[in-house]
């Protein structure tokens, strides 16, 4: 079997890890990223709308600086988040941004002179300033007290991918594409590489490394509904779980999108709201600026999704064959915004919807779209539990977005993360000296070769590993959604819990012979399954509502008992559930918690906590 | 009623020892706004799974899905089965190394491409972090932007028939990439430089002008004025180069 050794092995190909292993070979190391499918083509491109970061050039983002940044995303949050860390990264957003424009990212830059722009149905006009010609220009996004929003047209993740990527090319970072990490190779207290399977052959490769870093992207796959990639099917964070001690941080923190199309679930960017289109219901009348008076569209979207969910509940949803849905409408923005800046959109709704924007409303429903929860880390981006063990980007609990995390924020959050976290690997490595134990690797490898035989060989049953998956699907459809109580959560977890006894009994039907696609899907269910298991349990736990996590039963954000972070461990492989820990959300704090602004205010006080 | 349709698909998995190139026939009920995607997971989950092919977005942004698709290159998240006929012929794409089925290696091929026409930015300036970001006209920025809209699908390349015929022809979209830089202000390349990549039978004088590429580019990429322009500025270039001997 073929063995790889480098210094830095990033799992995921992605923004944030591609940033984090330009970093360590800048400082002289050896760096390899992983992935499913060759890098550009990873989760990040699909980011349309942009990149937040307080430049403060364009006129309506005057004033704009990391201060009122960070303020919005601890709001942003609903104080769920690690202040400590959310500054961190307010502070260094606008530095990454020149340094990919740098790098080669074609930004949109300020023209200046007059023009238009529309809010919530309604024209405007503003000017830009002759100084400012020519510097990186912003668009607004949801819960934003400025335009801070930097992008290319609509193809923000896109083209910045495409500039990471071929800095990697440049500085020598192979990207070893084509190759699923499937487990960890580790002595209970460090990390040294991973078992992973050739995509283009089937066969088995160890890697070994003195770091690993784990910048996988998110796993929206375990809902059936969602704008994920079907590669952001949590694969690696179930090799992190099957360690037994490393936990993942505030799994139950689930964000659903406001504007995924109805049928597909293909997102269209929040920059349409930003831009100035409006949601409207089944009579076509504009209803977010009932709700939110003062933000309308573009509150946070764990408000504005809760609030649409909320309208069709009332009656006002359109019936279609596949559900209620609701309207967007961005027509007023007129052909020449729509067929530019928000082309990807138009695309989008000709190609798959047959749907004309310029002249047609487009249906849409909150999906599933980010997950907040993810590998903990610390500050510095070492995860919990491993030494040697990172982890950055939408793979990791930060935790800058705690409960509900603002648009743009998340791939602004790639390239920082990637960049303070790929300077943080690169001491660790220089202060670094391993010894690789053979009899560990020889067992690690072992062990899956004996996974992948049982399920070839249905050793363990005959299960079929996509109904199997299709359960997980429903049962966290129906119970860790938008809107959740305990009667629907208790269910929830039951399902999962029998889903994970089912997950244990699959068998290939196929030979399992070649890069095999049934094999894959089957060697990650049962920790998907497990990763579904945290949401779900977490969410019965927590017994108030924060962010996107919305309980019924419990409406009030709780401050006296839950300003925490759930931490998650699958301690043994015979458990039937995780075991739930928990810690303070927040040890720094520069802003205490207090009102949005935007969402409902009921709070319970962090002052009521009986000494 | 809605339609039956017949996939005829291109079945080979070079790992198996006992596999043979076929092509294998599955059935499979049309539904509703059904796309190529909705439909080879279906196969794969109810009738072969097995059945190799590659999706990523699924929403016509990543270029994963590019095959063959009744004889002509193209994104199969984006092909909607109503706009097929009732008998739908899916093959790999040509050119591409295959690995099973309907999956080929486009990254091997693309990596190679960075590789060769030295895909980054080419400059002697350091990055300061303490100053602003260097102006540049928004136009500018824009254009720049058109030619990065390429999702590297491998869609020209499979169609472009000197590619077929060389296996070391650079093709459309590295001419593409090339373009990019050549017209980016920030690199400091020059004509010359780029003529060392470019200029032979191998890049832009292979090229035979037939316009395949752009016809089947799902991004609809101006590859036909890109090839153009880069014919004119590398023949003015090669004149240059033979009187300055
Ligand atoms: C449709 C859509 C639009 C979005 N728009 C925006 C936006 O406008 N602004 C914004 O801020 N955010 C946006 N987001 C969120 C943002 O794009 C993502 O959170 C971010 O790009 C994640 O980047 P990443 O580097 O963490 O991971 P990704 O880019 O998802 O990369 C993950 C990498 O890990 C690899 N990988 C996964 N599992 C394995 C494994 N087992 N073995 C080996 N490799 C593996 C993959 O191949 C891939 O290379 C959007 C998200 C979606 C879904
Ligand atoms: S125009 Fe040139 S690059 Fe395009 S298909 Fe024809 S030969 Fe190939
Ligand atoms: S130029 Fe067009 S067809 Fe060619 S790889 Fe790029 S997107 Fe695909
Ligand atoms: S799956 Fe991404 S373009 Fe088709």
């Amino acid at each position: 079997m073929q063995t790889v050794y480098t210094d830095l092995l990033v799992v995921g190909a992605g923004l944030a890890g591609e940033r984090a292993a330009v970093e360590a070979a800048d400082a002289g190391f050896s760096a390899i990223c992983l992935s499913l499918v060759p890098a550009r083509r990873s989760h990040s491109s699909a980011a349309q709308g942009g990149m937040q970061a307080s430049l403060g050039n364009s006129v309506m983002g005057e004033g704009d600086c990391p201060d009122v940044h960070f303020e919005d995303t601890v709001k942003g949050s609903d104080w769920g988040c690690d202040q400590e860390v959310a500054r961190l990264f307010a502070d260094a957003a606008p530095i990454e941004m020149r340094r990919l424009a740098h790098w080669g990212v074609p930004w949109n830059r300020v023209v200046p002179g007059k023009s238009i722009y529309f809010k919530g149905g309604k024209q405007f006009e503003k000017v830009e300033k002759e100084e400012k010609e020519g510097l990186i220009m912003a668009r607004s996004f949801g819960g934003t007290a400025k335009w801070r929003t930097c992008y290319t047209s609509d193809g923000t993740g896109h083209a910045v991918m495409c500039t990471m990527d071929n800095r990697c090319a440049q500085m020598g970072v192979e990207v070893h594409d084509k190759t699923e990490a499937i487990a960890l190779i580790h002595d209970g207290e460090t990390c040294s590489g991973v078992v992973a399977r050739c995509l283009r052959s089937g066969e088995l490769r160890v890697y070994l490394a003195k770091a690993v870093m784990i910048a996988s992207g998110g796993f929206g796959r375990i809902y059936p509904n969602t704008t994920n990639a079907v590669i952001c099917d949590g694969g690696a964070h179930a090799m992190c779980v099957d360690t037994g001690v490393v936990p993942m941080g505030n799994m139950e923190a689930v964000q659903f999108h406001p504007t995924g199309i109805v049928p597909t679930d293909i997102l269209v960017t929040e920059g349409c709201r930003g831009d100035g289109g409006t949601l409207l219901d089944v009579n076509e009348k504009r209803f977010m600026d009932i709700y939110e008076p003062e933000k309308a569209e573009l509150a946070s979207r764990d408000v504005v999704s809760r609030w649409m969910t909320h309208h069709m509940r009332e009656g006002h949803g359109v019936k279609s064959p596949y559900g209620e849905h609701l309207w967007l409408d961005i027509r007023h923005l007129g052909e020449e915004h729509i067929t530019g800046k928000l082309r990807e959109v138009y695309e989008i709704c000709t190609s798959f919807l047959g749907v004309n924007p310029i002249h047609q409303l487009i249906p849409v429903r909150p999906t599933q779209h980010y997950s907040m929860g993810g590998v903990r880390t610390n500050k510095d981006g070492a995860a919990y539990g491993l030494k040697g063990l990172f982890s950055a980007g939408e793979a990791a609990c930060w935790d800058m977005h705690g409960f509900n995390r603002l648009g743009g924020n998340s791939l602004a959050e790639t390239v920082v993360a990637g960049g303070i976290v790929g300077r943080k690997i690169a001491e660790y490595l220089k202060g670094c000296e391993t010894i690789f134990q053979t009899a560990l690797i020889s067992d690690a490898v072992k062990r899956q070769q004996t996974r992948i035989d049982a399920l070839v060989k249905c050793r363990n049953g005959s299960e079929n590993v996509y109904r199997v998956r299709a359960a997980m699907h429903e049962a966290l459809n129906k119970g860790a959604n938008i809107f959740r109580t305990r009667e629907g959560l208790d269910a929830c977890v039951a399902a999962l819990q029998e889903a994970l006894v089912r997950a244990k009994n699959v068998g290939l039907r196929s030979d399992g012979k070649g890069v095999n696609p049934e094999l894959a899907a089957a060697l990650k269910l049962e920790g998907q399954v497990k990763l579904a298991l945290m949401v779900a349990y977490g969410a019965l736990m927590r017994t108030e509502s924060r962010g996107s996590h919305n309980r019924e039963d419990f409406p009030a954000r709780n401050d006296r008992d839950w300003l925490t972070r759930t931490l998650a461990i699958w301690k043994s492989p015979d458990d039937t559930l995780p075991t739930l820990e928990y810690e303070p959300a927040t040890t720094v704090v520069e802003i205490p918690p207090g009102d949005r602004g935007y969402g409902k205010s009921e709070i319970i006080s962090a002052d009521d906590k009986k000494e | 009623m809605s339609r039956l349709l017949k996939f005829n698909i291109f079945r080979y998995n070079p790992e198996d020892t006992l596999s043979t190139p076929h092509m294998e026939e599955f059935v499979l009920e049309e539904t509703d706004a059904m796309t190529l995607f909705i439909a080879l997971n279906r196969i794969r989950e109810e009738q072969d799974p097995s059945l190799q092919f590659d999706f990523c977005c699924r929403a016509g942004i990543c270029g994963s899905c590019g095959m063959v698709i009744n004889g002509r290159p193209g994104l199969a998240c984006h092909t909607k089965t109503k706009d097929l006929p009732g008998e739908i012929t899916l093959l790999p794409l040509p050119v591409f190394k295959l690995v099973g089925d309907l999956s080929v290696d486009t990254g091997s091929w693309f990596r190679e491409m960075y590789t060769r026409t030295e895909s980054w930015i080419h400059t002697d300036k350091e990055f300061d972090p303490a100053a602003l970001e260097e102006r540049m006209d928004n136009k500018t920025a824009v254009g720049i932007y058109e030619l990065e809209r390429c999702v590297e699908c491998g869609c020209c390349i499979s169609a472009c028939g000197t590619a077929r015929l060389r296996e070391d022809f650079l093709g459309a979209a590295a001419l593409n990439r090339v373009a990019r830089f050549l017209i980016d202000p920030r690199d400091q390349r020059t004509d010359a430089d780029y003529y060392e990549i470019i200029g032979n039978d191998m890049g832009i004088f292979g090229c035979m002008g037939l316009l395949a590429c752009e016809d089947v580019c799902p991004k609809h990429l101006p590859l036909q004025n890109q090839l153009g322009f880069l014919r004119r500025k590398m023949g003015i270039t090669s004149l240059k180069r033979i009187f300055r001997k």
